[in-house]
């Protein structure tokens, strides 16, 4: 078991050096540099110049890739040029936001999701269970920044009921320790931070978690259909087990083992930043950061969040392959 | 053959028909009739799809609701099980009524221990703390021979080998001693050594429990080791009925000769042709038209088919013991038909 972990975590070395190259080549090949975003389109070359040089973005590629690799190793990814402060900093502080949208996002998938899917797949063929395969194809197909938007539009806006924007509402002065806002609220025993921070939380964590959702409900829905078919089912209806029983320990325990790894993907997914939700809900983690750092070509952040992001996602798959292994004992590493 | 007792199920008529929307239903099982008395096995024999099968499932009451349509009679100690409600059935599977399935590995539950398949059904049936239900299931496999079972009751069943699997299966159908077990193939996916000691440990448990067997096979090697009496079928429904004695020596069914000479033997010459009967099962004509199996037999008259001889082939009793679906049987001229031997069978 350790030696699978250290075997995936070594992995993890050749994964970063070759994203971190092309990271760096990507970036310099976008139009407009860094200095052209800061000073604006009228910028003299004059101070452009003098903006490269004070950052040494006028040296060599090859000089500013193994300067950026060398401090990158110790985790020091560099001042970012929008905050003016270092990457590695606003990383702490944006990442816990993301962290939270992202465990909401996917308590509401699952939450709803999996008995959905079971429900649809023991009722197959009732109007329950079309309703449930045309209602989560629409929910793939749709577009997430436009449900996103509407989301906002409608329950924010028109009805008011949830906050629309934000991390925070700006009147609460909240205490932060750990930049989990929840988490703070709930150290400080700051009631009304924390929950104030929970309902800025429902919106995006619904129009994020709509995608996932949709594949938990087909997943689970296949796969119970599939289960309620095997051979050890039968056997435990030809035991005289009660239905619940058959039900809990034979037909969901088995059909949840696809559904678990999809949960996996689609929680290291998010992770890496919901773009689009964040940007519409302006909501301050490590998806909007990166869309404002794209376009003020705040290169270190780009850099430093992907990397870090990158590690974050080997990681979850790492936890995903172990959970596995406990859910299904033919997989179990030894 | 079977000892003085009242028997335990008894199978009357029973029919199973698969509909499905849009297309012809189709009659897997069609009046098929017997019946198991305690301490007796019996033979249901035949070719894959011949319904023997989906006969175990009915009598079970495991075959799905939908699309399924089962009529005619089985009776469990009197009761009529066909329409019984369900929970009427589970209250019976696993406590009274034992079943053994074809493929171990996938028979069993490959995520939950042993130990917990074994014991569940005791907790189910049976009023027991989980001790003591654990301790049975050692005892119970211990019993059909699976050694350190207080070991094994923690392993999954991908940690067993085929032969120990069915003897898992086979330990959960006992757990509380059935009156009446069917085994559907119990051998079919294990090795010959293995076959013999699974056939070997379910013989010893008619001897020494009395209970009833219901065997189902198409290997004619488990037939003369185990069975008493002997249900061939084809095309869904029976269509010869022998102690085992007597089909061994004078089959009268055309197909149960076929089957019987189909049989590889150590006594022929070595190159010499088998003897196949030649075509498949989907050769069958449907009952109504005439013998189904008469595309196939070498036996075969006009007067098979319904057609000449206006009436479908009915199955008669043919001698003491005996039944028989045939118009033109194979003839034994150096015994003659009917007489028994199966007094020395036993």
């Amino acid at each position: 078991m350790l030696r699978f972990i250290v075997r995936r975590l070594l992995q993890l070395i050749p994964i970063l050096l070759g994203l971190s190259v092309l990271l760096f080549a990507w970036l310099r090949a976008l139009p407009g540099g860094p200095a052209q975003a800061a000073l604006g389109e009228r910028a003299t070359p004059e101070a452009i110049a003098r903006y490269n040089e004070l950052f040494g973005l006028d040296e060599p590629l090859y000089v500013q890739y193994f300067r950026f690799l060398g401090r990158a190793v110790q985790l020091d990814f560099g001042n970012s040029t929008q905050y003016g402060r270092p990457v590695t900093d606003v990383f702490l502080e944006r990442f816990p936001g993301t962290i939270e949208l992202t465990l909401l996002a996917m308590v509401f998938a699952i939450g709803v999701g999996i008995p959905l899917g079971y429900l649809a797949a023991r009722r197959h063929g009732s109007f329950l269970d079309s309703a449930s395969v045309i209602g989560s194809l629409i929910g793939v197909a749709i577009p997430v920044f436009f449900l996103a938007y509407l989301l906002r539009l409608l329950f924010a806006v028109e009805l008011g009921w949830l906050p629309g924007s934000g991390r925070q509402d700006v009147r609460i002065d909240a205490t932060r320790i750990t930049n989990f806002y929840v988490l703070d609220g709930l150290l400080t025993r700051e009631w009304d931070a924390a929950w104030d921070a929970v309902m800025h939380l429902v919106l995006p964590a619904i129009a994020l978690g709509t995608i996932p959702l949709a594949i938990i409900v087909r997943i689970t829905r296949a796969s119970v259909l599939d289960v309620v078919n095997e051979d050890y089912v039968r056997t435990a209806n030809a035991k005289g087990l009660a239905m619940a029983t058959v039900r809990r320990r034979h037909i969901v325990r088995n059909a949840l083992l696809p559904v678990s790894t999809t949960i996996g993907l689609q929680t290291g997914l998010l992770l890496s930043g919901a773009v689009l939700t964040e940007t519409v809900f302006a909501f301050g983690g490590v998806g909007s950061t990166l869309y404002d750092a794209i376009r003020l070509r705040d290169f270190a952040v780009l850099q430093g969040f992907i990397l870090m992001l990158a590690v974050v996602y080997v990681l979850v798959n790492l936890l995903v392959d172990i959970s596995y292994g406990l859910l299904d004992p033919r997989v179990r590493v030894r | 053959m079977s000892p003085l007792q009242a028997p335990v199920l008894e199978v009357e008529d029973l029919a199973v028909r698969f509909t499905r929307r849009g297309e012809q239903p189709t009659l897997a099982v069609d009046g098929v009739s017997f019946s198991v008395a305690p301490g007796e096995t019996i033979g249901l024999v035949g070719e894959s799809g011949c319904g023997k099968s989906v006969t175990s499932l009915a009598i079970m009451g495991l075959l799905p609701r939908r699309g399924v349509e089962v009529t005619g009679s089985v009776r469990f100690d009197g009761n009529d099980l066909v329409d019984a409600p369900d929970h009427v059935l589970r209250g019976l599977r696993g406590a009274d009524m034992g079943m053994v399935f074809q493929d171990p590995l996938s028979s069993l539950n490959p995520t939950v221990p042993i130990g917990t398949q074994v014991t569940e059904v005791l907790l189910e049936h049976r009023q027991m703390s989980k001790a003591e239900a654990r301790d049975e299931a050692t005892r119970l496999l211990d019993r059909v021979g699976i050694p350190d079972p207080g070991r094994r009751l923690k392993e999954y069943p991908h940690q067993l080998s085929g032969g120990m699997r069915q003897r898992a299966l086979i330990a959960m159908a006992l757990a509380c001693a059935p009156r009446l077990l069917i085994a559907d193939e119990p051998t079919t996916a294990l090795d010959v050594t293995i076959q013999a000691q699974i056939l070997e440990l379910l013989r010893e448990l008619v001897v020494d429990s009395g209970t009833a067997l219901v065997m189902i096979t198409h290997d004619l090697g488990v037939v003369a080791g185990l069975c008493d009496r002997v249900h061939v079928m084809y095309a869904g429904k029976i269509i010869e009925t022998a102690d085992r004695h007597d089909l061994f020596a004078r089959p009268r069914q055309p197909y149960t000769g076929g089957l019987l000479a189909s049989v590889p033997r150590l006594d022929s010459a070595r190159g010499a042709p088998l003897t196949p009967i030649r075509g498949s099962a989907r050769d069958a004509i449907p009952w109504a038209e005439g013998c189904a199996f008469a595309p196939r037999c070498d036996n075969a008259q006009d007067d098979c088919l319904t057609e000449v001889s206006g009436s479908t082939v009915p199955l008669v009793p043919d001698g003491p013991g005996r039944e028989l679906r045939c118009r033109h049987p194979l003839e034994h001229p150096s015994a003659p038909s009917g007489a028994t031997a199966s007094g020395a069978a036993r």
